[in-house]
């Protein structure tokens, strides 16, 4: 059993008690403790099951690092999966869940995965894909759906806040241990900013766990006394509960504060996003032990035998009774050593190395403790809790020596400096022979916007283990950035440590060395997803010889802790089975975060009404107050319809349809874009931007006209008006104003640079109202002030007067086919115009209409509309808009492009109206299916549906679409089949449904 | 994040750019023959070279192109000027 320890545990307060909750049931812990280490006082060493097989399992770690004891936090709109109990800071009343179980922790159903393991090989997943197709559905699909995903998502929205902080600074330290802190010291002395981050919540990361004396002071005074000169310093700013998330280009990082997880009922937002911005960044961010891979190292007992000692000197927890030690170098003594000290029994210290190691061995010797030199672990075996351990010769092929009944092993595997940080942007890595690890190849850091390097690294994460190595580096560190960061100045006097003499250590990737297969099929690497020695031989044996690959193809690596554990320990198998060298197998890519931070942090503030701003139209509030029903357009808000009481979205829109046709409507149409383009030279410049000619447009004059990119698809649409001798009016869709001024002022400023032409987006200076109907006319004419008959201002004219005395431009264009004026008038009046064409309007009938009613009325009448009828593929000729293109002109934007054998194949589909045969509204976006299938087996297509509506003018459903030959096929009838698994019959028919003759417009 | 220097406005995060194409590319005279190859090449082909590039760039808030040499490879910005004047 695991229990707490009488009288250790350098982190906890013993003087309080917290009490939580793990699978319903109670347990007690103090301030000070994680999760891990209050389950583990009383007695929890099963917190979870693996992700593939559902094998029990323990608590391997003491850090970030934990691969298994993964759960579900909290409740309601607070739960939140996958959270590291390592990690984890206990508080009162916290409740916890396991994870990947059913129906219960101890009897878990799924752990059938684990009989049928030899079934679920490396590459399952994709192998499914070579089998009948027939299994996909009954077999393979139900599988993995069941069994993917690690944790539920929470359904609720997240009440907590959060926020982003943005930070500039001179140095920026990453890691709050002795190396860390060494290096801020240098750093500061010469008056630079200096920020350090821990992602703890205590300073020094695992030397007082580890022992030694600094400066002739036990560790821990030294860490005080140095935290204390940093704090009393203006120039350095320290936190801890803060992870350095990761570093990116030019000198740009990102920190992760935790400020409010371990104390859920304080004030302020829960977790802090650091956007931090740095001269030189030293990474301090220490190492992390490595496993033995070795048969049963994931029966719930086998830890890391720094994690045993840190349970037990931080938290004073024993991860039980009767523990064997393995090792492969000096360092695993110091958990035996540390155990002894303690009183308990330490049954056995495995050293794989036929010579044994040096002054620690001595020291472990001389407590009494037995040492089996050239010896292993052959296999552990217990189901949830270790219960024996087998005893054989690491060089062998497993046959066991000798068995002890235990309940708890320590494996110690050697050291991997964590160099994510460093490699996020670039930084490369070396191989390390006599340590068998990666580390940072200081000649090639990563290099800032003066193509020099801006990351350092310090103390262990650079690659020496020992402590006064460890000091030394980091001061050398912290000095080097400083100086690169300008900082001038003597540096302090380095911290000195006495080392310990070590041994050799000896690279072991399994253990023993020849395991037979049903031992390397149960020695774990990538302990929560489940790979194993066994996995990553099979996926060089079926040819996956990258190691992005294999990683991919076993799934190695990609688990919540991504490799933290195995990843030197896969990648070394797989250069085994390889036969390769390991640095020519080399690693996969590091990328951040460093491990897995909230959503809430990266969206800060941004959610909800500030989510982003809003642009609104000067009769916004009136349409608010008017029961508009909103819809998005661009970061517009613009009324989808006006539903009135007791009215459906939908009816309300076919209501406003009827009376604009009927009677008369208003719309704001004041988000459409208006771009002024004027100069000697703005004619030319729009007969390029255009399709057709705009330069020979009349002043007092509007025309209809397309905007083609260089690769001659439709971009935009709009009308142009002419209003002045050198001045013309773009009016661009509403999402397209900017984009389209933007696409203008490219193409003056790098191309036609010599061009007497400038442009002003006036989007925002009009608003503008759509009076449309067969009585608008009428309701004008009754606000008084200007001339608007046929005669004085005729269809595709425009003029300026006045209307019920307020100073306006009137267009007379229409998008609906209907008597239509858009009306501009600068934006502050633009609400009192609209008031006083609703109060006017009453006499006419008039009724606001949204952008829905818009719709419909343009396509009953043919008239495309940009991101509906295109996508980015069409070309004007698809839609049959030769009309609106220059045949006169020798060029404009998109010409050429035009004229691209792809462009004038005859085969492209183009636009046709679509009725179906019932009068049933088609489904948007369906395809029409042809005759006979394609070389993937699946249903040839001939057409789409671009628009589709029901139609309150005709009756039924109309539709628009792009048809293979679909001009040439009038009549026909095509068949879409829906995703209702209907099937919709509809005959291909003219676009214009509705007034072809263009009757009511002219009038 | 990398910081370029608008010419105009000063050092700005790289999210205030985009990328408009590479330095030295015109469009082809369509008032004479273009062969399919050369308006190909001229719509799709870069050099994308590893190293020293030459870029056009446009600053989004104050909307002005410039011209900008970098280094792909080292991260480093070597240069930015308005279009009118020539690099150094
Ligand atoms: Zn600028």
């Amino acid at each position: 059993m695991s229990y707490r320890h009488n009288d250790s545990g350098r982190l906890i307060d013993r003087s309080q008690t917290l009490t939580f909750t793990f699978d319903g049931k109670t347990f007690t812990g103090h301030p000070g403790d994680t999760l891990a280490s209050a389950l583990l006082a009383g007695d929890r060493m099963l917190v979870g099951r693996s992700f593939k097989y559902h094998r029990p399992r323990g608590i391997v770690a003491s850090g970030v690092e934990e691969p298994n004891a993964l759960v579900n936090m909290g409740h309601g709109n607070r739960m939140e999966p996958n959270q590291r109990a390592t990690t984890t800071e206990l508080f009162d009343g916290l409740t916890a869940v396991s994870q990947n179980r059913w129906p219960t922790l101890d009897s878990d159903i799924g752990a059938m995965n684990a009989a049928i393991a030899r079934f679920l090989p490396a590459g399952f997943y994709y192998k499914t894909f070579l089998w009948p197709r027939a299994f996909w559905k009954n077999v393979y699909e139900p599988f993995i759906r069941q069994s993917a995903g690690l944790g539920r998502a929470p359904t609720e929205a997240d009440p907590d806040s959060y926020e982003h902080f943005h930070v500039h600074t001179d140095v920026l330290v990453v890691g709050g241990g002795v190396a860390g802190l060494a290096a801020a010291k240098a750093a500061a002395a010469t008056g630079l900013k200096v920020l350090v981050l821990e992602q703890t919540h205590y300073w020094g990361g695992r030397t007082p766990v580890d022992g030694g004396k600094i400066d002739g002071m036990p560790a821990q005074e030294w860490i005080d006394a140095t935290v204390a000169e940093l704090e009393a310093m203006r120039n350095v700013t320290l936190r801890t509960r803060t992870m350095g998330a990761g570093v990116y280009d030019h000198g740009y990082a990102l920190g992760y504060e935790r400020l409010t997880d371990h104390a859920p009922d304080a004030e302020g937002p829960r977790h802090r996003l650091w956007r931090i911005r740095a001269r030189q960044i030293v990474t301090a961010t220490g190492a992390i032990e490595r496993p033995l891979a070795f048969a049963g190292n994931d029966v719930p007992g086998v830890m890391l035998a720094s994690a045993m000692r840190d349970y037990l000197v931080n938290w004073g927890v024993v991860p039980g009774q009767r523990i064997v030690v393995a090792t492969n170098n000096d360092d695993g003594y110091r958990t035996a050593i540390v155990l002894k000290k303690a009183g308990l029994d330490v049954l056995r210290i495995l050293d794989a190395r036929e010579a044994g190691g040096g002054a620690l061995m001595q020291e472990a010797r001389d407590l009494g403790l037995r040492i089996d030199c050239g010896r292993g672990i052959g296999k552990v075996s217990g189901g949830k809790r270790v219960k024996k351990v087998q005893i054989c010769v690491t060089t062998g092929t497993g046959g066991a020596m000798e068995a002890l009944d235990c309940d708890a092993v320590a494996m110690a595997g050697g050291w991997s400096p964590v160099v994510h940080l460093w490699s996020h942007c670039g930084g490369k890595l070396v191989w390390d022979d006599a340590q068998a690890h990666f580390r940072p190849d200081p000649a090639k850091a990563p290099t800032g916007a003066d193509g020099l390097p801006f990351v350092t690294t310090a103390g262990s994460a650079s690659g020496p283990m020992a402590l006064g190595s460890v000091l030394q580096d980091g001061a050398a560190a912290g000095t080097r950035a400083a100086k690169a960061a300008g900082g001038k100045g003597r540096a302090p006097k380095v911290p000195v440590a006495e080392d310990v003499e070590e041994a050799a250590m000896l690279p072991v990737w399994q253990m023993p060395a020849r395991a037979e297969y049903r031992l390397k099929s149960k020695s774990w690497l990538d302990f929560q997803n489940d790979v194993k020695v066994s996995d990553v031989e099979l996926a060089a044996r079926e040819g996956f010889e990258s190691v992005e690959h294999t990683k991919r193809y076993t799934t190695l690596g990609m688990a919540t802790d991504q490799g933290k554990l195995s990843n030197i320990n896969g990648l070394a198998v797989l250069a085994g089975a390889l036969q390769k060298p390991i640095p020519q197998v080399g690693t996969t890519t590091f990328r951040p975060p460093y491990t897995p931070i909230s959503i809430g942090a990266i969206g800060g503030s941004a959610r909800g009404d500030i989510f982003q701003p809003v642009r609104m139209t000067p009769m916004h509030a009136w349409h608010d107050v008017h029961g508009a029903d909103w819809e998005p357009v661009g970061q517009w808000r613009r009324p989808y319809a006006y539903p009135q009481q007791g009215e459906k979205v939908e009816e309300a829109v076919q209501r406003e349809v009827t009376n604009t046709r009927d009677n008369v409507g208003l719309l704001d149409a004041s988000t459409l874009g208006k771009i002024l383009v004027r100069g000697p030279d703005a004619g030319r410049f729009l007969d390029m931007l255009y399709t057709n000619m705009m330069s020979t447009l009349k002043v007092g004059r509007c025309r209809y006209g397309l905007m083609c990119s260089e690769n001659g698809f439709l971009i935009d649409d709009g009308v142009v008006a002419r209003v002045g001798e050198d001045a013309w009016l773009c009016h661009t869709t509403t999402g397209g104003a900017d984009r389209i001024h933007a696409h203008m002022e490219e193409w003056l400023q790098t191309e036609w640079w010599d061009w007497k032409v400038h442009v002003a987006n006036l989007t925002e200076q009009y608003a503008q109202i759509a009076v449309v109907g067969p009585k608008a006319r009428q309701l004008l004419e009754s606000l008084g002030g200007m001339d608007l008959s046929a005669e004085t201002l005729p269809f595709m004219a425009w003029a300026d007067g006045e209307l019920g005395g307020i100073g306006v431009r009137v267009y007379r264009i229409s998008f609906s086919g209907e008597l239509s004026f858009e009306i501009a008038v600068r934006a502050g009046q633009g609400l009192a115009l609209w008031e006083k064409l609703v109060e006017a309007g009453k006499a006419f009938g008039v009724m606001p209409y949204g952008t829905e009613a818009l719709h419909i009325m343009r396509a009953e009448k043919g008239f495309i509309m940009i991101g509906d009828e295109t996508d980015g593929t069409v070309i004007p000729q698809d839609l049959g808009l030769d009309w609106a293109i220059s045949k006169k002109k020798t060029d404009y934007l998109g010409k050429r492009a035009q004229e691209r054998s792809h462009m004038t194949d005859p085969t492209r589909w183009k636009l046709v109206g679509l009725e179906t045969e019932d009068g049933s509204v088609l489904p948007d976006g369906a395809y029409a299916v042809g005759r006979g299938k394609n070389a993937n087996g699946q249903l040839v297509t001939q057409g789409r549906v671009t628009s589709s509506y029901h139609s309150p003018t005709l009756g039924r459903g109309i539709a628009m679409g792009l048809v293979l030959h679909g001009p040439d096929r009038m009549g026909e009838v095509l068949e879409f089949p829906g995703t209702d698994d209907k099937v919709y019959r509809a005959k291909i028919v003219n676009p214009v449904f509705f007034d072809p003759e263009g009757a009511k417009q002219n009038v | 994040m990398q910081r370029f220097t608008c010419p105009f406005c000063g050092l700005r995060d790289e999210r205030e750019f985009s990328f408009a194409g590479e330095s030295g590319k015109t469009r082809p005279d369509t008032a004479a023959e273009v062969s399919d190859a050369d308006w190909s090449a001229y719509l799709f082909t870069g050099t994308n070279p590893r190293g020293r590039t030459d870029e056009i760039w446009v600053h989004t808030p104050c909307q002005e192109y410039f011209r900008m040499i970098r280094d792909t490879v080292t991260m480093e910005v070597l240069e930015t000027v308005p279009l009118r004047r020539d690099p150094s």
